[in-house]
């Protein structure tokens, strides 16, 4: 790894005049990708900002019908809390899922969001249910904020405070994970709020992206049988060693009609 | 710079490179090779430890982020030199291990898991020890071994409620 210089600071404001507006200069949170990034020199800064010591960035509360979850929450705590398992438990089996349980004990929803990794699984989440992310500077709506392929909205200097996820009337999630990595191969997560329907796949293209032919079908119809003569083009999709761009349309669908059996079994 | 951190039980102070990962400060500097290191992609498993008493990967950490934290590394499970952790008799009872290489990666997760689910049941240990990878033993034993190493904490436990 090449050498760098690290700070710990105690508040916002203090992160964020320890990030200035430098590109060389990142945040620090759970590390799990940024660490093997640096050691792989795939990446290098000049300083890493810890955020681990922030209190500000931490804790989970329902507001009304908005569920907050602070940036440097960890995967474990999202899959553990009470909260979340009684608010959107379908995030809450999320986490769970995510890595390994070492992972799980360090990595961060606000790390994962702003890495926009495309076989993440929270950024589907996010999307899904077109939450808000609260920077230092603005609210940034899910609509605006996965540009593409491990490129957000956020610009250098930025921190993610928060998320506020809008509490759907149902909501799931399924994945079909890499056995090695845990990662998506294709993952999709589906949320029905009244009579409006989001569908969003993971792991599959470039970045997240909402898939409209399954929303509509499931608007019309919240069946799994619903999906039965629908497909998404696959021409843009991510092919790899693991699974090409014609398998991985397959895999959609049918994550796509697994999710909506774990949203119709969870809302029960 | 300079940092503080509490290592099986004794305040350690070391001056470190900031980029520094724990796994090297361990192995390199303080010497303690019982904690491995077996991949460059934190998928292995090899170099677990405890960070204030929750399993997490020590090639995936900085040094300058244990500054007053506690650690315990596997040296640091035995009572004395000759005493075995009741989780390290389980592995030897139960031919947990063959090489070796992973061991000590799966006795610091084993401990976290048994420590928050003190009665895991085979598919909670299963995925519990996902991030921990064995090319030796095709699992079955290390299964068995956190099984019994869980039972004999349980009895232990028990045994200090009656005394
Ligand atoms: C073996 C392994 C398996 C994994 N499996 C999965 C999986 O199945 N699914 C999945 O989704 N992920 C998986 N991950 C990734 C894991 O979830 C990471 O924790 C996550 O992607 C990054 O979160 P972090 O907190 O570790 O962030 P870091 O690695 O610390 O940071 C990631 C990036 O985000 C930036 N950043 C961090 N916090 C903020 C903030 N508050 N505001 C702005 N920028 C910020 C950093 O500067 C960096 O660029 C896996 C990782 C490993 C090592
Ligand atoms: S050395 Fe492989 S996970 Fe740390
Ligand atoms: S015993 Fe050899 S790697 Fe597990």
């Amino acid at each position: 790894m090449k050498a760098f210089s690290l700070q710990k600071p105690a508040s916002v404001a203090d992160a964020v005049a320890a990030l200035g507006s430098a590109e060389d200069v990142l945040p620090l949170a759970g590390g799990m990708t940024l660490i093997p990034t640096l050691k792989q020199r795939l990446s290098e800064c000049a300083a890493l900002v810890d955020l681990s010591d922030v209190p500000e960035l931490r804790g989970i509360s329902l507001e009304g019908d908005v569920l907050v979850i602070g940036a440097m929450t960890r995967h474990t705590e999202v899959a553990n809390s009470d909260v979340v398992r009684k608010a959107i438990p379908s995030l809450a089996a999320l986490a769970s899922r995510i890595g390994d349980q070492q992972v799980r004990n360090r990595g961060t929803i606000g790390g994962s969001v702003a890495n926009n990794d495309p076989a993440a699984d929270y950024p589907a989440a996010v999307l899904v249910l077109n939450a808000e992310i609260v920077t230092n500077v603005r609210t940034i709506p899910a609509d605006a904020f996965f540009i593409g392929m491990f490129e957000t909205a956020l610009e250098p200097g930025e921190i993610i405070l928060r998320f506020r996820f809008p509490v759907p009337d149902m909501a799931g999630y399924a994945k079909f994970a890499s056995p090695a990595s845990r990662y998506a191969l294709a993952g999709v997560f589906v949320a029905r709020t009244g009579d409006s329907v989001r569908a969003v796949v993971t792991g599959a293209a470039s970045s997240v992206f909402r898939a409209t032919d399954v929303e509509n079908a499931l608007a019309r119809d919240f069946q799994p049988g619903a999906l039965d003569r629908i497909s998404i083009d696959p021409s843009e999709f991510l092919s790899d060693i693991h699974a090409d761009k014609d398998y991985r349309g397959h895999l959609a669908i049918v994550m796509a009609k697994r999710a909506v059996q774990t949203a119709l079994a969870l809302a029960e | 710079m300079t940092i503080t951190f509490t290592l099986n039980d004794r305040s350690v102070t070391v001056d470190v490179e900031p980029s520094t990962l724990v796994s090297e400060l361990l192995r390199d500097t303080l010497e303690l090779t019982g904690t491995h290191v077996g991949c460059d992609t934190s998928q292995c498993g090899a170099c677990v430890i405890h960070l204030n008493g929750e399993s997490v990967k020590s090639c995936t950490l900085l040094a300058g982020s244990v500054d007053g934290q506690e650690l315990r590394t596997v040296e640091g499970l035995a009572g004395g030199t000759d005493d075995l952790h009741p989780m390290q008799v389980a592995f030897r009872d139960n031919h947990g291990l063959q090489c070796g290489f992973c061991t000590p990666g799966m006795l610091m997760s084993s401990i976290d898991l048994v420590n928050r689910n003190p009665d895991p049941t085979e598919e909670e240990v299963r995925e519990w020890l996902e991030g921990n990878i064995c090319r030796c033993t095709g699992y079955q034993n290390i299964v068995k071994s956190v099984i019994a190493g869980a039972q004999a904490l349980r009895d232990a436990s028990r045994g200090d409620d009656h005394a």
